[in-house]
């Protein structure tokens, strides 16, 4: 594979022909911040943040769009790229909300995060201010349209991921908005909800609707574990608090799906917490289910097995096994129905 | 699945038939759906009704239901009339050729149209594409599977898959996708009344010794019954027990008052579950199991990849991890081999006696999981299956021939009934997930909007669907998505039970119900 090699912030780095001066400078170990460039995604270079200067060049380029070249020397840091970074962020933060202390995504925000590193505050600019209404219309996803910084990577995942192309960007300059067709609620249009935009929004514009207001990112602990629906088997971080599992979040190392998910893994794991869950073991008696404990149960189920082993023949007892759970309770059951019972009637749901 | 679902990036043509995956398996609809919508692959859709996919297709075969057989042979018949079919792969990896040629022979182009109802033109544009295009992949699901010919609904798709040579190579192959989380890992380790895990034969000598030996008992030799068998043993009075573990039958079996009347007529049923399921009402005993995310362990995706399950919280009340709960009941019954203490230890125990998972344990799947057959701990599992070979050697064509389904519609019941999942649904657990169902928190059955005017129902009106077996009230969505005379219903809610009406019929090798086909009347409920 043909190679370039570049000096980034005065460190040679070789890189493969075609690698963009962002990839290169992160493979140096430089710091360039990014919003609207995503490695799964096309790369519009529109928000600019992550300039770079680069000798020899007219202007600060955006390293996420510009080829590695032999022999370029880039500075990632130098203080014209500082200061076209502020300035941006500037602009941004005068048109945002401040409301970082009940902001959903404070902790998880690129914005939130750059502000901090290059110290720039609200105010340098003022003026006008996008003020939507918020859209909670539909049952899954909180959008709030005042923290968009158009990015476009929510409308490039549906697209690009999703296949779909349900959001783009509407009207023109400051009114530039990600809209549906016809600016219509969610709700109404052929969105599915599988809430992939929501996986790759820098800021808290999208958010998960039933997380909202239960944790800090910081108080999330994620468990990365495989889907208990359909059979792609994609994985994704079960978030828990306190004991209690409050959502799903991609992880892009998943391997069939990546960050993708759709609306029941990424919405619809609630299920556990069900009031209605099954919590003591229940014995029937004149008809109706009466709690019991564990020894009363399973002492009664293994005496009636036996009985009946006894009586009519291992054969007279069989077991449907379960597609829905684990292959470790599936290996247990069928090792119980021929090594204990002594018979081969175990199936499940494969053939129905 | 032959292939990944990694494989669907590299393809160049997908060909769906029988599978809506964009609602049933949507990661892998939405692979093909960007795939298309990038210009990256055409798309072959064989379905009856015009799903997603159908819209967004190159060719859209609106087949009749349960004539999957005709389509395909009448696909195969045009490729060999055409000389499209890949000589070196059929000479190199097949045999039958000679029997199938002469069996597709038959079915002419005219024929086949006035079988399915696919217009001629279209089985040619879609035999050339299929045959002339390099990577070419071939997906289906349940709406193969789920007729009386289910089995030689597959055998088909093989058979035009190894006939074109799109077979044991990226970018091709034959890839069901399998329905469950882990319907692909319950069969893998052998819940299954044929095979212990790892498909090993329960009537071989030398595996049932392994076995005797491992798990220090005498062993059955001769086959178990599968569910439909059992059912019906149930009902005759030979069967006395029965322990359902994390199924519900009376909602997803076909023909559910012979479920129940299995259920009522058995000594002692013991359900194992997380909730108070349709098929749980008739238990004795009720085992309260915990959820996926209060265990560990693992399932196995239809790319046969192996993956962690890990436990995120405690069990909820008194509930119990599934493995655990079987393991207390074979001490109680006297026997001392299943005293695990982690499913680690089960795996390993599996693996040890499974040669295609012997190279797969927990380390090794930490990350990304490992795709099966992957018999040491050196092999970096398998992709993509049959790349030298196939299972038996020699890829073997079967002539088949068309097998109409068990009940059509007549005058008495003169609709079609087909069923399936919806995209918000999946089964019956979502209904326990408050967005999902307060999205969609009722069937709305599909019906024609010529269908709709005869019966003089609007959407969101209600019609009573009777079957020869059973009769439900539904609302109706009225959609020209479905062709006229035929209802379309998913069977995810206990309030409209659709499996009381399918048939009470099965393919006779696997077994699988026809799910797919039924006979009913309409009528509207006011």
């Amino acid at each position: 594979m043909p190679t370039v090699t570049l000096t980034i912030d005065g460190q040679q780095v070789t890189v493969p022909k075609g690698t963009t001066v962002l990839e290169a400078a992160w493979k140096a170990g430089s710091f360039v911040p990014t919003f609207c460039h995503d490695p799964e995604l096309t790369k519009p270079g529109a928000c600019r943040i992550c300039v770079v200067e680069i000798k020899g060049a007219r202007n600060l380029p955006a390293s996420c769009v510009t080829a590695a070249a032999e022999g370029m020397i880039v500075e990632t840091a130098s203080p014209a790229v500082i200061d076209a970074r502020k300035t941006i962020l500037e602009l941004m933060l005068d048109n945002h909300p401040e409301d970082c202390l009940t902001c959903h995504q404070a902790g998880d925000c690129k914005l939130q995060d750059y502000a901090y590193f290059y110290n720039v505050k609200p105010g340098a600019f003022g003026g006008e201010c996008k003020n939507y209404e918020i859209e909670d219309d539909n049952l899954f996803i909180v959008r709030n349209m005042n923290k968009c910084i158009l990015c476009g990577k929510c409308l490039r995942a549906c697209e690009e991921k999703q296949g779909r192309a349900v959001i783009d960007f509407a009207y023109r300059g400051f009114r530039t908005k990600v809209a549906t067709a016809l600016d219509k609620p969610l709700a109404d249009s052929v969105c599915v909800s599988c809430g992939t935009c929501v996986s790759v929004c820098p800021t808290g514009a999208l958010t998960e609707k039933a997380m909202l207001g239960s944790a800090r990112k910081w108080e999330v602990q994620k468990v990365r574990t495989t889907c208990p629906f359909c059979g792609v088997g994609c994985n994704f971080d079960l978030n828990v608090k306190g004991g209690k599992v409050i959502g799903v979040t991609s992880n892009a190392a998943a391997p069939a799906n990546g960050r993708d998910l759709c609306v029941k893994g990424r919405f619809g794991t609630d299920y556990v917490h069900s009031p209605k869950r099954l919590t003591k073991p229940l014995i029937k008696k004149n008809g109706e289910f009466v709690e019991s404990t564990w020894d009363e149960a399973l002492d009664l189920v293994a005496s009636k097995f036996g009985e009946i082993k006894t009586k009519f023949g291992s054969d007279s007892i069989a077991a449907l096994s379960s597609a829905r759970c684990t292959n470790e309770d599936n290996y247990v059951m069928q090792k119980f129905m021929r090594a204990v019972i002594g018979t081969n009637n175990v199936d499940h749901c494969a053939r129905t | 699945m032959t292939n990944s679902f990694e494989d669907y990036l590299n393809t160049d043509l997908f060909f769906v038939i029988g599978s809506n995956p964009t609602e049933a398996h949507p990661m892998a609809g939405a692979k093909i759906m960007s795939s298309v919508m990038s210009g990256k692959s055409k798309l072959i859709v064989a379905d009856p009704r015009r799903i997603e996919l159908a819209e967004k297709a190159d060719i859209w075969l609106q087949l009749r239901p349960g004539t999957d057989i005709p389509l395909l042979n009448g696909l195969m018949h045009i490729i060999i009339k055409e000389g499209l079919h890949d000589q070196k792969f059929i000479e190199e990896r097949t045999e039958g050729f000679e029997a199938l040629k002469a069996t597709v022979e038959k079915y002419t182009p005219a024929r086949v149209s006035e079988m399915t109802g696919v217009p001629e033109n279209l089985l040619y544009d879609a035999a050339r594409l299929y045959a002339t295009t390099a990577k070419a992949m071939l997906c289906y699901t349940l709406g193969i599977t789920e007729h009386i010919c289910g089995v030689d609904n597959v055998m088909s798709t093989a058979n035009i898959a190894m006939l074109t040579g799109h077979l044991g190579k990226e970018g091709c192959g034959v890839n069901p996708q399998r329905g469950q989380n882990n319907v692909q890992g319950a069969c893998d380790m052998g819940a299954l009344p044929n095979v212990y895990s790892g498909y090993q034969a329960v009537v071989n000598p030398d595996i049932q010794a392994k076995f005797e030996k491992a798990w220090g008992v005498k062993l059955d030799n001769k086959l178990g019954l599968t569910i439909p068998d059992m059912m019906d043993a149930a009902v005759e009075g030979k069967l006395k027990a029965m322990f359902v573990l994390g199924e519900d039958p009376v909602l997803t079996d076909p023909d559910a008052n012979h479920i129940k009347k299995a259920l009522t007529k058995m000594d002692f049923v013991v359900a194992q579950e997380i909730f108070m399921s349709e098929t749980a009402k008739y238990a004795d005993v009720i085992l309260p199991g915990a959820s996926f995310a209060e265990k560990d362990g693992t399932f196995s995706s239809s790319e046969r990849r192996v993956q962690r399950v890990r436990k995120a919280i405690e069990p909820i009340g008194d509930s119990r991890p599934d493995w655990w709960i079987i393991c207390e009941l074979a001490k109680r019954m006297g026997y001392d081999k299943m005293n695990y203490e982690s499913p680690r230890q089960i795996w390993d125990e599996m693996a040890s006696l499974s040669p295609i998972f012997a190279g797969i344990n927990y380390d090794r799947i930490e990350h990304t999981g490992l795709q099966w057959p992957c018999p040491t701990v050196e092999h970096p599992g398998t992709p993509v299956l049959h790349t030298q070979s196939f299972s038996r050697g020699k890829g073997l064509f079967k002539a088949i021939e068309h097998t109409p389904p068990a009940e059509m519609p007549d005058e008495e019941y003169p609709y079609l009934l087909s069923t399936g999942r919806i995209l918000y649904h999946y089964n019956i657990t979502t209904r326990y997930s408050s967005a999902l169902d307060a999205h969609r928190p009722e069937e709305a059955a599909m019906i024609h909007p010529a269908d709709a005017a005869t019966l003089g129902v609007c959407t969101g009106e209600k019609v009573r669907v009777t079957s020869r077996r059973g009769s439900v009230v539904t609302k109706v969505n009225v959609t020209d998505k479905v062709m006229s005379g035929m209802i379309w219903m998913s069977f995810h809610y206990k309030e409209t039970p659709t499996n009381e009406l399918t048939v009470n019929a099965f393919d006779p090798v696997s077994k699988t119900g026809e799910y797919k086909v039924a006979a009913v009347q309409l009528e509207k409920v006011v």
